[in-house]
């Protein structure tokens, strides 16, 4: 009932692993629709402690997946935080149990529009249910049951993957010893918002989309998809990160050439960044994870007050910040770090200077892996966990 | 972590129960939480104006974010620390009152450290040199101080009475950094620093 796959989720599966979750126990999402059965594909590194207390939760930003530290099986492309992943490296598999789960709504391998609903036998596409970040994170605490791991020593992310750990620290507060956010905030402002919808509109205004069942007639809205794409990938970046790679550079050519050719560099890049995410991407579930990211709101879910979402919190948290992140500013992280400073919580905060926009926390930021070693390193230490390099 | 911290930093390091919450405002480095953190097994957090010094606590394990004692004292509820301590900072804060004030709202005690303006070597500078002082303790040129609100021992003590905050404890030192025992006047002109641990009455 969950078969069909497409050839990228076969790929993606066999090599990752997966459950079906939720065939006797639905998993009742935040629109009031019961979801199950329901598959989740995940990837771990390392090994589970005989006292299970070194388990680590990286939750993915929008455009990645579980492979977090490995070969991507469809673009061939290195693990997306493979600079923080891996041997000799801050989250180190040799110390920690590193899951990684592909996100509800996602399309490589989590149930998401691509899958089938098990009462009609029909591909979802637009049919499936919208899902929240909540709904994220209460299917892989689902995982994480299914698995026999109790409490995660540490979760962590960035931008959608920030929001997904805060929520789990405000929804299953008791399971996460600490938590990283990194370059997020707790609601999506309406800036964010906005930039979504363009992305949105310009799949739904592709004639290949034919209202979301584009795979029964045999189209892709690529167009559509690539200039989503184009829009959101410029927002990642910043002014100075832009202007020092492309400035005003001709793309293989001395002059104008008076068209609508990719004259400029930056032109031909963000073509480049559009055309191929189509290869890897699924234009419904764009859709669909970034309208979950749309309704994010921490403090909307309790009474219009953040701090309630940490009351009484043992978690120790550390927030980060890049200067030149304008998707996600300071500010934002402020003020969960306000919240959690009202809630007497244990918190950390660093922002980090950075002319490299949001993007950042996927690149090779020194200061980041240093202020990370240490926040965990003293985590660990009061964890119980040893000896952590 | 065993290099011996500043004198002042151990003085207000001793007067710590163990196994309490401290929280320490303007905690530059983390010397102090380090010290109270490996030592005291205090739940120590700090809170600290320059970016860098952040940072530098952060990787070394401690619990800092970034702010100063006027803007951020009031997220804080009552009552969420054993300790507010603030070392040699009181004299750079915009409403010194008001901070006291918070300090002693989020903590059970307030510890405080600062340079006595009444000192002996402060006085013969101003009276006789006839320019703005300038000290070991206070080491700028009146254009580029951060210092904005100095006082002396007795201006202190004044304004705790003022504020009815008991003064639980006060140690004073002379410029050697050595701990004096001297009547009020005195030691108002003798003592380079002095170390207050508050109580709300």
């Amino acid at each position: 009932m969950l078969d069909d796959l497409t050839e990228a989720e076969r790929k993606a599966l066999a090599q990752c692993r997966h459950a079906v979750l939720g065939a006797d126990q639905p998993l009742r999402l935040d629109c009031g629709v019961d979801l199950g059965p329901y598959r989740v594909a995940y990837q771990t590194y390392g090994t589970l402690n005989a006292s299970k207390t070194n388990a680590v939760l990286i939750c993915h930003p929008l455009t990645c997946d579980q492979f977090v530290a490995e070969r991507h099986p469809i673009t061939g492309k290195e693990g997306w935080w493979d600079s923080l992943v891996g041997p000799g490296k801050v989250l180190d598999p040799a110390h920690y149990y590193i899951v990684c789960v592909n996100v509800l709504g996602h399309c490589m391998g989590t149930t998401g529009p691509l899958a089938h609903d098990p009462a009609s036998g029909e591909p979802w596409n637009l049919r499936f249910p919208v899902v929240t970040i909540g709904d994220m994170v209460r299917a892989q605490a689902a995982l994480l049951d299914h698995l026999g791991i109790p409490d995660l020593f540490c979760v962590i992310g960035g931008s959608m993957g920030g929001m997904q750990v805060l929520e789990w620290a405000a929804s299953f507060p008791g399971r996460v010893f600490s938590a990283v956010p990194i370059a997020c905030a707790a609601h999506h402002s309406a800036q964010n918002i906005a930039f979504h919808e363009v992305g949105r509109q310009a799949i739904m205004a592709d004639p290949e989309w034919k209202g979301g069942d584009y795979r029964q007639h045999q189209t892709v809205p690529a167009r559509g998809l690539a200039v989503a794409r184009m829009t959101a990938h410029i927002t990642y970046l910043s002014e100075q990160a832009l202007q020092r790679k492309f400035g005003r550079s001709l793309q293989n050519r001395d002059v104008l050439g008076f068209s609508f050719d990719a004259d400029f560099q930056v032109e031909s890049y963000l073509r480049h960044q559009g055309s191929t995410f189509v290869d890897r991407f699924d234009a419904n579930s764009y859709l669909y994870i970034t309208r979950a990211m749309d309704y994010f709101d921490l403090a909307g879910a309790r009474g219009g007050v953040l701090a309630n979402a940490f009351k009484g919190s043992a978690t120790r948290f550390c927030l980060m910040s890049f200067t030149s992140d304008w998707l996600f500013p300071t500010r934002e992280s402020r003020e969960i770090v306000h919240a959690l400073n009202a809630a007497a919580a244990n918190v950390s905060f660093v922002e980090i200077e950075s002319d490299k926009g949001h993007d950042a926390f996927l690149l090779d930021e020194p200061e980041m892996f240093r202020t990370l070693s240490g926040f965990l390193k003293g985590a660990a230490a009061v964890r119980g966990l040893g000896a952590v390099s | 972590m065993n290099a011996p911290i500043r004198v002042d930093l151990q003085l207000i390091a001793d007067m710590v129960e163990p196994g309490t919450r401290a929280l320490d405002v303007g905690c530059g480095d983390g010397a102090l939480m380090a010290y109270l953190v490996n030592f005291k097994r205090v739940d120590a957090r700090g809170m600290e104006l320059s970016q860098a010094g952040v940072n530098a606590c952060v990787a070394n394990g401690l619990s800092v974010i970034q702010g100063d004692a006027d803007a951020d004292l009031g997220d804080y509820p009552d009552d969420a620390f054993d300790y507010v301590i603030l070392s040699q900072t009181l004299q750079a804060t915009r409403e010194p009152r008001e901070v006291l004030r918070q300090m002693l709202r989020v903590g059970k005690r307030a510890i405080v450290s600062f340079p006595n303006f009444a000192h002996w070597q402060v006085r013969l500078r101003l009276v006789f040199g006839g320019r703005m002082p300038e000290t070991p303790s206070l080491p700028y040129k009146w254009y580029d101080t951060p210092n904005i609100h100095l006082c002396s021992i007795d201006d202190f003590r004044a304004l705790c009475r003022d504020m009815g905050v008991r003064i639980e404890r006060a140690i004073v030192l002379n410029s050697k950094s050595h701990r004096i025992q001297l009547p009020p006047l005195l030691a108002n002109l003798i003592g380079e620093q002095a170390v207050f641990m508050l109580k709300r009455d």
